[in-house]
């Protein structure tokens, strides 16, 4: 009992009338199904978008509480100016500043491999290499993503630090170095890879608009392509560097247990994340002072994150060019 | 089964059966009443009131920034989708409301069709397909025979069959652009409207490509009520019954100068407004 008036009858004005109200009401039982559908579909995405905000809701909680818990027994004070981290020895210092400042010095050596080299990579792929060979490439290069972590981990390990003390012999077996120098080679894949499809986005009529006014390509490609996609590469740098910050695999195996507040990177370091792996792995009895330091080290390295991504948003916000 | 509006759409469906076989459905008219459009606060258009006459070729022209384009969006309810749009005043199909409450938006746009500024079939589905997108979200279970009658049937009235008829599996990007405006003219045909609204539909297109469908528009009119956004004073001239000049004031919303036949709005526009526009003194 589907069949639908597709054409309007010859009819009388007033029966016409009556047909196009009909059909404009959505009387019929097509049009019961098709917002059956549309509120069910509605309902659906509403529900998965709940489940991640949930999600969140429920991390930030769990985080809170047992923060809460650490910081009535440690002053905030002394964990944000004591330079010692010693919550597992019998002389107990809280002092943020050793995982921290190791956290932030493997960050920063991996992106000083990461961005210039993932910058270069994405502007030889997609202005310079030919498709055959920009075909050939990439995929090599999202090879490298998919690493597993803990495979870069023995090589910063087995291979690089070995291979770094040929020429530097007071390098520690555990060192900064190494572990950046392989966490920048693991994220280059995705400022390589983000800020490619950024700068493929620049439409060729702006290409064509600077070379009809006699630039060279290399011209071209930094004052029109790299400026015109900058919010993409930055947006690209921003996620390298959250993801440097979370990094734990390749810090755990090759960085070393050592929390000491120095910028050395030749020697043994603890990052906020492999404190975290240390604590978890051993046998902390629930709810003890020691147990509660992991969830105040994963606070404060939640909120840098979340302050990372804040500021790529605004950065978007600020400096995004829309191409039709 | 005995709804009484399932009976009387089934008579209804018979009777328009036996209709297209004997004769041509009559194109339906539209009223345009006080119509205001907003993007958020700003107001594009001011208090349109004008009719759009059956059978007939409706040209709204006027420089750019005038809200052309908004007006003819409001007559199938596309104004509305953009994030803050709002719509004032009421439109009427052959004296229905289609702003009314009640009224479901998507079946507006079945009787109320639409063919836009730059050609834009469906880059994943072939010619056939293409033609057949909007009719299946009307009619999901469509015979194969159905389906092949629609598809001839929309694309001799959009004068591309023969062009099309050995490639109907072929992806629709891959025609020329004036035949992808055709295909998409067939597209909006194979759901049946009532009115056809063309958004600049030539302005992408080479002259010879802008010949043919004019051509198809002249012979569209004897079925279909179309009203045609145009920048081109030679084309409304060459098309159009009638003609509404909309113009942007200071505040730049914009307002209805004239509204005549094609042939006094061309020959002895009242407003002086209007005659230095196609005298092209302004714009």
């Amino acid at each position: 009992m589907t069949t639908e008036p597709f054409l309007a009858p010859v009819t009388t004005p007033a029966e016409r009338r009556e047909w196009i109200l009909r059909l404009l009401t959505g009387t019929q039982r097509v049009d019961r199904i098709r917002r059956l559908r549309e509120s069910i579909i509605l309902s659906l995405l509403f529900l998965s978008a709940l489940i991640s905000v949930a999600t969140t809701i429920g991390i930030i909680y769990t985080l809170s509480i047992e923060t809460f818990h650490f910081f009535q027994r440690v002053s905030l004070i002394d964990f944000l100016t004591d330079t010692q981290w010693t919550p597992l020895f019998t002389e107990k210092h809280f002092g943020i500043w050793p995982l921290l400042t190791a956290t932030l010095l493997v960050s920063a050596i991996a992106m000083l491999v990461a961005l210039p080299l993932g910058l270069l990579a994405a502007i030889g792929l997609s202005e310079y290499a030919s498709p055959r060979l920009a075909s050939i490439v990439k995929p090599i290069l999202e090879i490298l993503a998919g690493v597993p972590t803990v495979v870069y981990g023995y090589f910063a390990l087995l291979f690089v630090t070995p291979l770094l003390k040929r020429f530097i012999p007071q390098l520690e077996v555990f060192n900064a170095l190494s572990a950046g120098l392989v966490m920048g080679i693991m994220i280059l894949p995705l400022v390589a890879s983000l800020s490619e499809d950024a700068m493929r986005a620049v439409p060729q009529s702006l290409r064509e608009g600077a070379y009809a006014l006699g630039a060279t390509k290399l011209e071209v490609v930094w004052r029109v392509v790299v400026p015109s996609s900058l919010s993409g590469i930055v947006a690209a740098f921003i996620l390298a560097i959250s993801r440097a910050i979370g990094e734990t695999m390749i810090v755990a195996i090759a960085m070393g247990q050592v929390p000491r507040l120095t910028l050395n990177p030749l020697v043994a370091m603890e990052t906020m994340t492999a404190y975290i792996v240390q604590v978890s792995l051993g046998d902390t009895p629930h709810g003890s002072l020691e147990y509660q330091t992991i969830f105040a080290v994963g606070t404060t390295l939640f909120l840098i994150t979340m302050v990372l991504n804040l500021l790529s948003y605004r950065f978007l916000q600020r400096f995004r060019e829309v191409y039709e | 089964m005995a709804d009484p509006i399932a009976a009387l759409t089934n008579a209804q469906a018979a009777r328009a059966e036996a209709a297209t076989r004997v004769q041509a459905p009559t194109a339906a008219g539209m009223d345009v009443e006080q119509l205001s459009a907003f993007y958020g606060r700003f107001q594009a258009l001011a208090e349109i009131t004008l009719p759009i006459h059956p059978g007939a070729v409706t040209a709204v022209i006027g420089p750019s920034g005038c809200g052309k384009s908004t007006f003819i969006r409001c007559l199938n309810r596309l104004h509305e989708l953009t994030p803050g749009a709002r719509v004032t005043g009421s439109v009427r199909l052959e004296g229905v409301d289609i702003y009314q409450p009640g009224v479901d938006p998507a079946r507006v746009r079945q009787l109320v069709g639409m063919v836009f500024q730059k050609p834009n079939p469906f880059p994943t589905l072939s010619i056939y397909d293409n033609v057949l997108a909007g009719v299946r979200l009307h009619r999901p279970r469509l015979s194969r025979a159905e389906a092949d009658e629609i598809v001839e049937r929309s694309l001799r009235a959009a004068a591309l069959w023969d062009e099309v008829k050995d490639k109907l599996k072929a992806p629709g990007s891959s025609l020329s652009g004036g035949q992808q405006q055709r295909l998409c003219i067939a597209r909006a045909l194979a759901v049946e409207p009532l009115v056809l609204l063309m958004d600049e539909p030539t302005s992408a297109l080479d002259p010879i490509a802008t010949y043919r469908i004019e051509e198809l528009i002249w012979e569209l009119k004897q079925r279909y009520t179309i009203v045609i956004v145009t920048h081109n004073m030679q084309q409304a001239a060459r098309i159009a019954d009638y003609v509404a000049f909309l113009l942007a004031g200071e505040d730049r919303t914009g307002r209805l100068i004239e509204f005549d036949t094609a042939q006094r709005i061309f020959t002895n526009p009242k407003r002086k407004e209007t005659e230095d526009y196609i005298t092209g003194k302004i714009g």
